[in-house]
C-alpha cells in the first residue's frame, strides 16, 4: 500500500544524531505493526510510514485493551476496587494495590501502623524488582536474546512464591485494604525475603548483566536508540526510570516521601530508609536498561534494611476506628466482629469518606502512578481517575522512533515498558 | 451374516486380497495413531495474549513450568503456522475483530483454548468495553478457569487438547461440535470427612 | 495552606486581578501542610493563566502531571456539569497546583494546552473520548481508547456501566464458516 507523507516538516525535527532525511517526494510505504505482534507486549498498534527501512512517521493507535476501569471504580467501594487494580499493571500488581490505597487513605485521613508501613514498603520494592526484571528480560527477548528472558523470569518466580506466601495468590494479590492489609505476614516470610535478596537475586542480576552488557549486539542495538533529552522528557510528562535515564532528578520516594521513605515513619523518630536514586544522562535505551538494573540493586538495599526489624504490633489501624475490616478470626468467632464486618461490606454502609477531592501518587516501577479521587461522601468513589505512567510515557513514542530503522521499534518499545492494561485501562 | 452362505456371497476375497486389506487397515491405524501422536506432541500455540493471563502464559513458557515438556513450546506469532490458539486475557470490543481475523487465518485442524475468567466470561469486567466471553463469537474447545489460571492449570488445558487430538485428531474443526464445553477441572477429588460440618 | 504554594497563588491573584480564582484545598486535612490547593479559572482565561504559570520563574510549572475530567452530574451542590482538572508540577520549585475549569452542555469547550505541554496530547484526547469535552486548537483530536464508530462518551454519569448493547454486536464465527 503506497501513501505519501502527511507532514514532512514535522518528521524532520526529530531523529538521532546525524539523521538528515532526504527531500520528500518519493513514495512511502505504510506498515501496520500490531495489534497482535510479539514485541508489542500485548496489544498496541503502530502505523509506520517507511522510506526504505527508515521510519518517517509513526501513528500510534491504542485502546485495544480498554476495559472501562474508571467506570468500574464508580460502582465499587474502596476495598473492592483493589481487585481491579491488580489487573492494571499486571507485571507488578502489589505496587498498584499500594498506590490505590495510598490515595484512599489520604482521602480518609488514615495514618497507618508502623508494621503495615514496613510490610508495604517491602512489597512495593519487591514489585519494583518484579517489574524491572520483566522489563529488562523482555527487552532482551525482543532483541533476540532468549536466555536473557529466562534468567530474570526464574528470579521472578521466587517473587511469585513470596506473594503466594502472604496472600495466597501468585499473581493477583489484592493484598492491601483501607487502613491495613488483608492479613498479617507469616512468620517465615521475612526470612524468605532475606534469602531471596541476599542470595538468589544478586546472582541473577549479575548473570543478566554479564549476559547483556558484554554482548555487542545488545549494546549496538540499544546505544543511541530512542534518545530523549531532559527538557523534552519533562515537557512530555515522563516520569520514572525513563525520565531518570534522561537526567531528570525526580523520584517521589525522595521528593514527596510516603511509607518508610519518609522520616519519622513510626512516630518515634525513625529515619527514612537510605537509598540512592540512579540517574543516567544518555536518555537512550541502554541508559534505561542501566537505570533499571541500578534501581533493582537499590531496592535490594531498602528491603535488607527493613526486613530484619519489622516492628511488632497490629497491621491494621485500630479496630475501634471501624475503618479497617476485622480479621477473619474475629468475624467467625464473635458477634461484634461479624457486625463490624457487615457494617463494612454492605452496599448501603461501609466507609464514608469526607466530601472532597484528593490526589495520591506513588513511585511505581514505571513512574508516578497516581489516583485522583473525587468523593461525594458515599461509600463508593464518585470518580477515580488513574494517572497511568505507561499512558503518559508512551505518548513520546511517535517522536522517539522517527528517523530510526524498523528493527529499532522493538528495542524502543521494550525499553519504554508499556503495559497495555495500564495504558488503556 | 447368517444368510450369506457360500454360494450367494457376491464377492469372495482371495487370501492375498484378504491380507492386503488387513495390512492397509493396519497401516491406516498406525498412520492415524502416529500422526495423532506426533500432532498432539507438537502443538504450536498461537499466543493471543492481551492481559494478565499473558504473563502467566509467559511463566508457563519460562523455565520453571516449561511447556516444552508437552511439546508446545514453539510459540509462533503468525497464525498461519499455528494449530492451537490460546486466547489469554480479556478481549475488548476493539480487539474482537482482530481475534476473529487471526482465527480465520489459522490452518485446519485448529483448536482454541480460552484461558482465564475474562476470556471465558468477561470476569470482573462486566463493562461496556469488554466482550463477555469469546465463545459467543468463536468456537472454543477448552476453557481454563482462574484469574489468572496458574501455569499448572494451563498445562492441564494443553493436556486436555492433547487428549482431544488423540481421540479425534484427523477430524478438522469443521466437523466438530461448536464449542466442546470442556472445562479443566482438578483431577484430585478432595474427600470430605464425615461430620466435618458439625 | 502549604507554605510553598502560598506565594504562587498570591502571585496569580496579583497578576490576574480580574479573575476570581477562589483558591481552596481539594480536601481539608488535619495536617494543613499536606493540603493540595486548587484554583478555578474560566475557559476563556485558561490559556493566559497557564502560560503565565509555565513561564514565570516563581511558578515554573514545567510538567503537566495529570489531566482529569469529572462529570458532576449528580454531585451534591455542583453548579456545573463537567470539570477538567489540571495537575501541575514544578520540578525546580517542587510544588504542585491544581487548576480547575468548569464547562457545561450543550457545547463543552476548553482551549487545548498542547502548545504549552506536549504531554497533554493524549490526555486531552482521553478526556474528549470519555466525557465529550472538546479541546479547541488540539492538533489531533480523535477518539483514543474507544473504537471507530462509537458514539457515546462512556464516563459520563448518564451512560450505563454495561453499555448500550455495543458488546453484543459482532459477527459469529462458527466451525462451518471458519
Amino acid at each position: 500500500m503506497m501513501t505519501t507523507a502527511t507532514s514532512p516538516q514535522e518528521t524532520h525535527q526529530a531523529g538521532p544524531a546525524g539523521y538528515a532525511p532526504e527531500e520528500p517526494g518519493g513514495d512511502l510505504w505504510a506498515l501496520n505493526f500490531g495489534p497482535q505482534h510479539p514485541a508489542t507486549h500485548t496489544t498496541l498498534r503502530h502505523v509506520l510510514e517507511l522510506d526504505g527501512e527508515v521510519i518517517r512517521s509513526c501513528t500510534v493507535h491504542i485502546g485495544y485493551l480498554h476495559s472501562g476501569f474508571e467506570k468500574l471504580a464508580e460502582h465499587m467501594n474502596f476495598n473492592q476496587y483493589v481487585v481491579v487494580t491488580d489487573r492494571m499493571n499486571y507485571v507488578s500488581p502489589m505496587a498498584n494495590n499500594i498506590a490505590w490505597h495510598h490515595a484512599c487513605e489520604k482521602l480518609f485521613g488514615i495514618e497507618l501502623t508502623p508494621r503495615c508501613k514496613v510490610i508495604r514498603t517491602i512489597i512495593a520494592e519487591l514489585a519494583r524488582i518484579q517489574d524491572h526484571l520483566l522489563s529488562v528480560g523482555a527487552t532482551g527477548l525482543d532483541l533476540g536474546a532468549f536466555t536473557a528472558f529466562m534468567y530474570p523470569f526464574n528470579a521472578r518466580e521466587t517473587i511469585y512464591d513470596l506473594c503466594e506466601e502472604i496472600c495466597g495468590a501468585r499473581f493477583t494479590t489484592s493484598y492491601t485494604r483501607v487502613g491495613g492489609l488483608m492479613q498479617d505476614i507469616t512468620p517465615r516470610w521475612p526470612g524468605m525475603v532475606k534469602d531471596y535478596c541476599t542470595d538468589e537475586l544478586p546472582k541473577a542480576l549479575h548473570d543478566l548483566e554479564n549476559l547483556l552488557l558484554r554482548n555487542r549486539i545488545f549494546i549496538e542495538r540499544t546505544k543511541g536508540v530512542g534518545q530523549i533529552s531532559r527538557e523534552e522528557a519533562i515537557n512530555w510528562g515522563i516520569t520514572g526510570p525513563l525520565a531518570r535515564s534522561a537526567g531528570v532528578r525526580r523520584d517521589l520516594r525522595k521528593d514527596e516521601p510516603y511509607l518508610c521513605y519518609a522520616d519519622n515513619w513510626d512516630g518515634q523518630g525513625a529515619k527514612a530508609v537510605s537509598f540512592k536514586v540512579p540517574i543516567a544522562t544518555g536518555g537512550d535505551c541502554l541508559a534505561r536498561f542501566q537505570v533499571r538494573m541500578a534501581e533493582m540493586r537499590e531496592s535490594i538495599k531498602i528491603i535488607i534494611q527493613l526486613v530484619d526489624n519489622i516492628p511488632s504490633g497490629p497491621v491494621d489501624v485500630l479496630p475501634n476506628d471501624k475503618m479497617a475490616l476485622p480479621s477473619k478470626d474475629e468475624v467467625y468467632g464473635s458477634i461484634e466482629g461479624l457486625i463490624h464486618h457487615f457494617e463494612q461490606v454492605m452496599t448501603n454502609r461501609g466507609h464514608t469518606p469526607p466530601v472532597g477531592e484528593v490526589y495520591g501518587a506513588n513511585e511505581t516501577a514505571n513512574g508516578e502512578l497516581g489516583f485522583y479521587l473525587v468523593s461525594d461522601g458515599g461509600n463508593m468513589p464518585y470518580r477515580a481517575r488513574c494517572r497511568p505512567p505507561s499512558f503518559i510515557n508512551y505518548q513520546c513514542f511517535e517522536k522517539l522512533i522517527v528517523g530510526h530503522k524498523i528493527s529499532d521499534v522493538v528495542a524502543v518499545l521494550g525499553s519504554l515498558n508499556v503495559i497495555a492494561a495500564e495504558l488503556d485501562r | 451374516m447368517g444368510l450369506a452362505s457360500a454360494g450367494s456371497m457376491p464377492y469372495q476375497e482371495s487370501k492375498e486380497e484378504f491380507l492386503t486389506t488387513k495390512l492397509s487397515h493396519l497401516i491406516d491405524l498406525l498412520r492415524k495413531q502416529s500422526i495423532n501422536w506426533s500432532r498432539k506432541n507438537s502443538l504450536w500455540p498461537m499466543p493471543f495474549a492481551t492481559a494478565c493471563c499473558g504473563i502467566e502464559l509467559m511463566a508457563t513458557g519460562a523455565s520453571r513450568y516449561d511447556i516444552a515438556r508437552f511439546g508446545a513450546e514453539v510459540m509462533r506469532f503468525t497464525p498461519r503456522q499455528c494449530d492451537l490458539m490460546i486466547c489469554a486475557g480479556r478481549v475488548a470490543i476493539k480487539t474482537m475483530p482482530v481475534l476473529q481475523r487471526i482465527y480465520m487465518q489459522m490452518a485446519e485442524p485448529k483448536w482454541v483454548i480460552s484461558m482465564g475468567a475474562c476470556a471465558s466470561t468477561g470476569g470482573v469486567f462486566d463493562t461496556y468495553a469488554v466482550v463477555q466471553g469469546v465463545d459467543q463469537f468463536l468456537p472454543v474447545d477448552v476453557y481454563v478457569p482462574g484469574c489468572p489460571p496458574r501455569p499448572e492449570t494451563l498445562l492441564e488445558g494443553v493436556m486436555a487438547i492433547q487428549r482431544l487430538v488423540d481421540n479425534e485428531g484427523m477430524i478438522n474443526s469443521k466437523d466438530r461440535e461448536r464449542g466442546l464445553g470442556l472445562v479443566v477441572q482438578p483431577t484430585v477429588q478432595v474427600e470430605v470427612e464425615k461430620g466435618a460440618g458439625k | 495552606m502549604s507554605a510553598k504554594i502560598t506565594p504562587v497563588i498570591e502571585l496569580l491573584q496579583k497578576q490576574f486581578s480580574d479573575i476570581d480564582f477562589a483558591p481552596a484545598p481539594l480536601l481539608e486535612m488535619e495536617d494543613q501542610s499536606k493540603e493540595q490547593w486548587c484554583v478555578k479559572v474560566g475557559a476563556d482565561k485558561l490559556m493566559a493563566v497557564m502560560s503565565f504559570l509555565r513561564s514565570d520563574e516563581r511558578c515554573a510549572f514545567e510538567q503537566l502531571s495529570d489531566l482529569a475530567g469529572v462529570d458532576y452530574l449528580n454531585f451534591p451542590n455542583a453548579k456545573d456539569r463537567y470539570g477538567v482538572t489540571y495537575s501541575l508540577l514544578s520540578l525546580s520549585n517542587e510544588h504542585r497546583l491544581w487548576v480547575k475549569v468548569f464547562v457545561n452542555d450543550p457545547n463543552p469547550e476548553v482551549p487545548s494546552v498542547v502548545s504549552i505541554w506536549h504531554g497533554a496530547t493524549w490526555m486531552e484526547r482521553e478526556v474528549w473520548d470519555m466525557f465529550g469535552v472538546r479541546f479547541t486548537d488540539h492538533p489531533d483530536l480523535r477518539r483514543i481508547l474507544t473504537w471507530e464508530g462509537f458514539e457515546a462518551h462512556p464516563l459520563r454519569k448518564d451512560y450505563p456501566l454495561t453499555g448500550r448493547g455495543e458488546r453484543e454486536n459482532f459477527k459469529v464465527i462458527t466451525r462451518e464458516s471458519a
